[in-house]
C-alpha cells in the first residue's frame, strides 16, 4: 500500500477530509433545493386537484415502489458497512460490499424499468400514449407527468451513484484507501444516503397517498 | 502573453507558458483569467444587442428592425447580460483570483472542479451562440409560460438548455468558494477578520447554491412542456402559469442580489483604501451582507403584483421588500461614513466606487418606489422599471466590476495602468450611464411601455437622449480594452502593494507566484487598519507601514 499524501492545496489529510465532506454536504443542499422545487409543485397540484390525483394515483404500482424502497434502504446499509470495513482496513470486504451496493442500485433501476414498461402498457405515459380513463380530467395527466419527471431525475441520480460506486471499487482494488484515509468512500456514502432519502420522499408522494381512503 | 513574460520574475503568468498549460491549469489565478476572457466576450455580445435596441428606438415608428427581430434582440441582450456576464462577472473572475489570496490559501479547495466550471460555462455559451445563430428567442429573458411553451416561435429550448448548463457552472464555482472560505483560511484569519469582499462572495455563493437549482428545475419543466406537449404550466391542461412565475422569480429575485452583492464587496475594499480610513461599522456590514442574502429569498412575488396574486400576499411581499432595503441602506450609510474625515484620493478605482455608491442609491430608492403597491401598479412594465434595475445592475455592478478591475490590475498583471486615461473613462462611464438611463425614468413615468418596438412620437426626445448616452457608454466600455491592453505590454512595473492596502493579497509579489505565498501568512489584525492622520496602515499580518 503506497503512502497517501494530501493534495498540494491542503496542509494535512485531515483538512482534505473535512473539506471534501463539507463539499458534499453543500452539494446535497443544492440537490435538496432541486428536488424540493419539484416536490413543492407536486403538492400544490395535489392539493388543488385532490380527487383527480387520487384517481390517477390509484393506478400506480405500490408493490414495486415498496420493493424498490426496501432495495435502496438495504443498499444504504451495505454502503455503510463498506465504509466501516475501510475504517478497519479490510480491503476484500470493502470491495465485496461496494459491489453488493452497486448491484442493489442496478436492481433498483431494473425494477423501475419494469414498472415503466407496465405503465406504458396501461397507457399511462403522457405525450406518448396517455389514455384518459373514466373519471379522468386534465389534472390526472399532470399526476403522471410529475411521476415520470420525478422518478426519471431520481433514476438519473441512482445511475450516477452506481457509476461512482464502481469507480470507488476500482480505487479500493488498487489499494488507494487505508484506515486513516478513506474520505472518497465516506463522501460517496453521503451522496448515496441522500439518493436513498429522496426515494423515501418520492415514494410517500407517489404511492400511498389517497389509497387509505378507498 | 509572451512579451509580458519576457523579463518578469517567475510568477503564475510565466511558470509554464504553453497553450495546454493554460487550458489544463488548476491554478485559480489562471482560471480567473480564462473566465475573464469568456465573460468579456459575452459582455460585448450583450452590448451589441443593446446597441441595436437603442438605435432602433431612435425612431418612434421602429424602422430599423422588424418587430419580431426587435423582440429577439432585447431577449438576446437580457439573457446574455444576466447569465453570461453579470452573474459570473465578479465572482468567477475577481472572486476566483482573490478569495484564496485574501484568506491566505494556496488555491481553492477543489481546483479541478474550478477548471471544470470554466469548461461547463463555455459549453453553455456555445449553446447560447447556437441559439442566436439559429434565429434567437423572442420570449424576453423571463421565458414566461405559457408563451414560451406554446406560442413562441424562437429557439426556446436551445436557450433554456444554455441557461440550464450555465447553472452547473454557477453551482460549481459557488460550492468551491463556500468550502474554501470555511476550511482553507490561514492561521489567525477568523471570520471577523475576513475582508468584506470575502464576506460578500461567501453570501452570494450561498444564494447561488440555494437558488440556482430551482431555476434548473423550472427550465427543465418548461423545456419538457414545450418538447412533449404536456401541461405543467398550461391552464387548458390543468397547469398554472402563475406557478411558473413563482418558481422563476424564486430564483431570479435572489439572482438580482447575486449580481449586486459581489459589487458591494468590491466597493467595501475600494472605499476604505482610497479614503485611508477603516471601514465604518465592519460588524454591521457583515450582518447587512448576510441579512440581504437571507431576505432576498422572501421578496420574489413583488415581480407579480399585477399578475393576479392575492392582495394579502402582495402586501406581505411589499413589506418584505421594504425590509430588504434596511441592510442595503446600512451599507450605503457605512460607505458614506467611511469617507467622513478621510484622506480621499480620486484614483480611477475610487471614481468607479463613488459612482457605484451614487448609482446604487438611486437604483435602491426607486426600488422602494416600486415596492409600494400603488406606484408599482402605475409604472409596472414601463421604462421606469427598466431604468430602476439598470441603475442597480449596470450603474452598480458594472461600475464595481471596472473599479475592481483597475484596483487589482497591478496585482493581476504586474503592470500599472495609465491613470489619466482611466480617470477620464470612469467619469465618462458615469456621465454616459446617467444620460442613458435617467431619461428612462421619465419615459416610464410618462407611460412608455417596455418591450414595444414602436412608441408614441411625443416620447422621441427622451429616447434620443437615452441613445446618445448609450453611445457614450459604449465608448467608455471599449476604452479600457485599449489602454489596459497597452499597459499589459508597456505599463510601468507594479510593486507588491501599489495602493498601500491592508489585505493579504498585497503581501505577495505582483503578479503572484504560482503557489501564491512563499510561506503561509499568519493574520494578526482585522482588515482596513488605515490611519488618515499620518497616512500609515497596518497590513493584516500585523506589520505597521509608515
Amino acid at each position: 500500500m503506497r503512502e497517501i499524501v494530501p493534495e498540494p492545496q491542503f496542509a494535512t489529510l485531515e483538512q482534505q477530509t473535512e473539506t471534501a465532506q463539507l463539499g458534499m454536504w453543500v452539494f446535497i443542499a443544492t440537490e435538496v433545493m432541486f428536488f424540493g422545487a419539484l416536490i413543492f409543485t407536486y403538492f400544490i397540484y395535489r392539493l388543488t386537484y385532490w380527487e383527480q390525483f387520487r384517481l390517477a394515483g390509484a393506478d400506480s404500482r405500490i408493490l414495486l415502489g415498496s420493493i424498490n424502497a426496501a432495495i435502496l434502504l438495504t443498499s444504504s446499509l451495505t454502503m455503510v458497512m463498506a465504509i466501516n470495513f475501510a475504517k478497519e482496513g479490510r480491503q476484500q470486504r470493502v470491495i465485496a460490499f461496494l459491489l453488493v451496493t452497486a448491484s442493489l442500485g442496478v436492481l433498483f433501476l431494473c425494477v423501475k424499468g419494469y414498472e415503466y414498461v407496465l405503465d406504458y402498457e396501461s397507457n399511462a405515459v403522457p405525450s406518448l400514449n396517455f389514455a384518459f380513463k373514466s373519471g379522468y380530467h386534465a389534472p390526472s395527466e399532470l399526476y403522471w407527468v410529475w411521476y415520470f419527471v420525478a422518478t426519471g431525475f431520481h433514476a438519473l441520480h441512482v445511475t450516477i451513484g452506481v457509476g461512482a460506486i464502481l469507480a470507488m471499487t476500482r480505487l479500493a482494488w488498487r489499494g488507494r484507501f487505508s484506515p486513516n484515509y478513506y474520505t472518497p468512500l465516506e463522501v460517496l456514502g453521503l451522496y448515496w444516503s441522500f439518493v436513498d432519502t429522496v426515494w423515501l420522499f418520492l415514494f410517500a408522494a407517489i404511492y400511498p397517498l389517497g389509497r387509505a381512503v378507498t | 502573453m509572451s512579451a509580458l513574460a519576457a523579463d518578469l520574475p517567475t510568477s503564475y503568468l510565466t511558470e509554464e507558458n504553453t497553450i495546454a498549460s493554460w487550458l489544463l491549469t488548476r491554478d485559480h489565478k489562471r482560471i480567473a483569467l480564462l473566465f475573464f476572457a469568456s465573460v468579456t466576450f459575452f459582455f460585448f455580445i450583450g452590448g451589441i444587442a443593446a446597441t441595436f435596441v437603442r438605435l432602433h428606438l431612435l425612431n418612434p415608428a421602429g424602422v430599423l428592425l422588424q418587430p419580431d427581430m426587435y423582440n429577439r434582440m432585447f431577449t438576446m441582450h437580457g439573457v446574455t447580460m444576466v447569465w453570461f456576464f453579470l452573474i459570473p462577472s465578479i465572482p468567477a473572475t475577481f472572486g476566483n483570483f482573490f478569495i484564496p489570496l485574501m484568506i491566505g490559501a494556496h488555491d481553492l479547495a477543489f481546483p479541478r472542479l474550478n477548471l471544470a466550471s470554466w469548461y461547463v460555462f463555455n459549453l453553455s455559451g456555445l449553446f447560447l451562440l447556437y441559439t442566436y445563430f439559429a434565429g434567437g428567442v423572442d420570449t424576453g429573458w423571463t421565458f414566461y409560460a405559457p408563451y414560451s411553451t406554446l406560442y413562441a416561435n424562437g429557439h426556446v429550448i436551445g436557450a433554456a438548455v444554455a441557461v440550464f448548463i450555465n447553472g452547473f457552472s454557477t453551482i460549481m464555482t459557488a460550492l468551491n468558494f463556500v468550502v474554501t472560505i470555511h476550511r482553507m483560511r490561514a492561521p489567525g484569519m477568523t471570520w471577523m477578520r475576513l475582508p468584506l469582499f470575502v464576506w460578500a462572495i461567501y453570501a452570494v455563493s450561498l444564494v447561488m447554491l440555494l437558488a440556482t437549482p430551482v431555476l434548473a428545475m423550472t427550465l427543465a419543466l418548461v423545456g419538457l412542456e414545450r418538447f412533449m406537449g404536456v401541461g405543467i404550466f398550461d391552464p387548458s391542461l390543468g397547469g398554472d402559469p402563475l406557478l411558473y412565475q413563482h418558481m422563476f422569480w424564486f430564483y431570479s429575485h435572489p439572482a438580482v442580489y447575486i449580481m449586486i452583492l459581489p459589487a458591494m464587496g468590491v466597493a467595501s475594499e475600494l472605499i476604505p483604501c482610497f479614503s485611508r480610513r477603516p471601514v465604518f461599522g465592519y460588524t454591521g456590514m457583515t450582518f447587512a451582507i448576510i441579512g440581504i442574502a437571507v431576505i432576498s429569498f422572501f421578496v420574489w412575488a413583488h415581480h407579480m403584483f399585477v399578475a393576479g396574486i392575492s392582495v394579502f400576499s402582495a402586501i406581505v411581499f411589499s413589506l418584505m421588500t421594504f425590509f430588504v432595503a434596511v441592510p442595503s441602506a446600512i451599507k450605503v450609510f457605512n460607505w458614506t461614513a467611511t469617507l467622513h474625515k478621510g484622506r480621499i484620493s480620486f484614483d480611477a478605482p475610487m471614481l468607479y466606487a463613488l459612482g457605484f455608491v451614487g448609482l446604487f442609491t438611486v437604483g435602491g430608492l426607486t426600488g422602494l418606489m416600486l415596492a409600494t403597491l400603488p406606484i408599482d401598479v402605475h409604472v409596472h412594465d414601463t421604462y421606469f422599471v427598466i431604468a430602476h434595475f439598470h441603475y442597480i445592475m449596470v450603474g452598480g455592478t458594472v461600475s464595481a466590476f471596472f473599479g475592481g478591475l483597475h484596483y487589482w490590475w497591478p496585482k493581476i498583471t504586474g503592470r500599472l495602468y495609465p491613470e489619466m486615461w482611466a480617470r477620464v473613462t470612469a467619469v465618462l462611464t458615469f456621465l454616459g450611464f446617467n444620460l442613458t438611463f435617467f431619461p428612462q425614468f421619465i419615459l416610464g413615468y410618462l407611460g412608455m411601455m417596455r418591450r414595444y418596438y414602436a412608441y408614441p412620437a411625443k416620447f422621441q426626445d427622451w429616447n434620443v437622449l437615452s441613445s446618445a448616452g448609450a453611445s457614450i457608454l459604449a465608448i467608455a466600455y471599449a476604452l479600457p480594452l485599449f489602454y489596459l491592453g497597452w499597459s499589459l505590454l508597456w505599463g510601468q512595473r507594479a510593486s507588491a502593494n501599489p495602493w498601500r492596502a491592508t489585505g493579504l493579497e498585497w503581501l505577495t509579489s505582483s503578479p503572484p507566484p504560482k503557489e501564491n505565498f512563499a510561506r503561509t501568512p499568519t493574520v494578526k489584525v482585522p482588515p482596513y487598519r488605515y490611519d488618515p492622520e499620518d497616512d500609515s496602515f497596518i497590513s493584516q499580518d500585523g506589520v505597521a507601514h509608515a
